[in-house]
């Protein structure tokens, strides 16, 4: 409302985190569909996908479960089970 | 009347109001237990994916339609958007247009598990199954738990919608929605994984 010249959707948290996990996908899918066609670049590809996989897995947890809202400790919990279980998958996916 | 209160003693009012843990504690244990099971699984197909059998995988993961599973992220994206907005409406009001957005969610769950039983039925149909080799033990166990969460998460989702019928004022009316609510979003993100892991790597 204090920014009149956005469009509404883009206003909208929620509606803004479905567009971004959209688009997210379609990257993904992107990427996955190079990485079988690929002979080259797939330890970029692997790399991509999984972050983008975890970013996505962050967002819906941010805003769809509302852990923006929620304590500080609840939050921060979340984000380290992301970015850990992201490491982990990228270490054993590229070794 | 929340906001009101809130804002009497001055405090600046996003909806919600102020920081709480969404929910009952419990589903949050739950969620944290969820997301430690499914963590060992994401780690099994890890290991699968460049160990001994990183060629029979790969073969396999050739065999799966990609976009049945761009199409099965799409339906629990969606879902979940209707649930978040029904949700942020379910605060402020009672009518019937809110539990609507709950049934769209349930409708994008339904139409999921369709989507999942096609898929399922064409690989069996073509004497693919679990015992086919461990890339496809680890595709049908998996989803597998993962299908039992999007039953499990329907039957929530109706709870939710009925109270999302009660008045605002109906006792742990709202603490149900968001409970509910939070657990349907369990659902899409262990999907999220699960796809990238199976349909994309």
């Amino acid at each position: 409302m204090t920014k009149p010249q956005l469009h509404p959707l883009l206003r909208d948290a929620t509606t803004l985190a479905w567009l971004i996990l959209v688009g997210t996908t379609a990257l993904g899918w992107w990427l996955g569909f190079t990485s079988h066609n690929a002979q080259n670049g797939i330890l970029f590809t692997t790399v991509g996908i999984l972050i983008s996989a975890f970013l996505k897995v962050w967002i819906v947890g941010f805003q769809f479960m509302e852990l923006k809202h929620a304590p500080r400790w609840l939050r921060h919990g979340f984000d380290a089970w992301v970015v850990v279980m992201c490491s982990v998958l990228i270490v054993l996916c590229i070794r | 009347m929340m906001d009101c209160a809130a804002k009497s003693k001055g405090e600046v009012t996003t909806s919600p109001p102020q920081k709480h843990i969404p929910g009952e504690l419990g589903i949050w244990v739950f969620v944290a237990g969820d997301l430690m099971v499914f963590a060992a699984f994401f780690v099994v197909i890890a290991l699968g994916h460049n160990g001994e059998q990183a060629e029979i995988f790969a073969q396999s993961r050739a065999t799966l339609d990609m976009w049945v599973g761009v199409l099965n992220t799409f339906l629990l994206l969606t879902g979940s958007w209707f649930v978040a907005k029904g949700v942020e409406k379910s605060r402020t009001a009672h009518d019937s247009a809110i539990s609507r957005y709950f049934s769209l969610g349930i409708l994008c769950g339904l139409l999921f598990v369709a989507n999942k039983s096609f898929e399922w039925g064409a690989k069996i149909i073509v004497g693919i199954n679990p015992m086919t080799n461990d890339f496809f033990m680890y595709y049908f166990v998996f989803t597998g738990i993962h299908l039992l969460h999007v039953f499990v998460g329907l039957g929530v989702l109706l709870l939710v919608r009925n109270a999302s019928k009660r008045p605002i004022t109906a006792r742990n009316r709202n603490r149900t929605i968001e409970t509910g609510a939070t657990f349907w979003h369990l659902v899409d993100l262990l999907w999220i994984v699960l796809f990238a892991l199976f349909y994309l790597l």
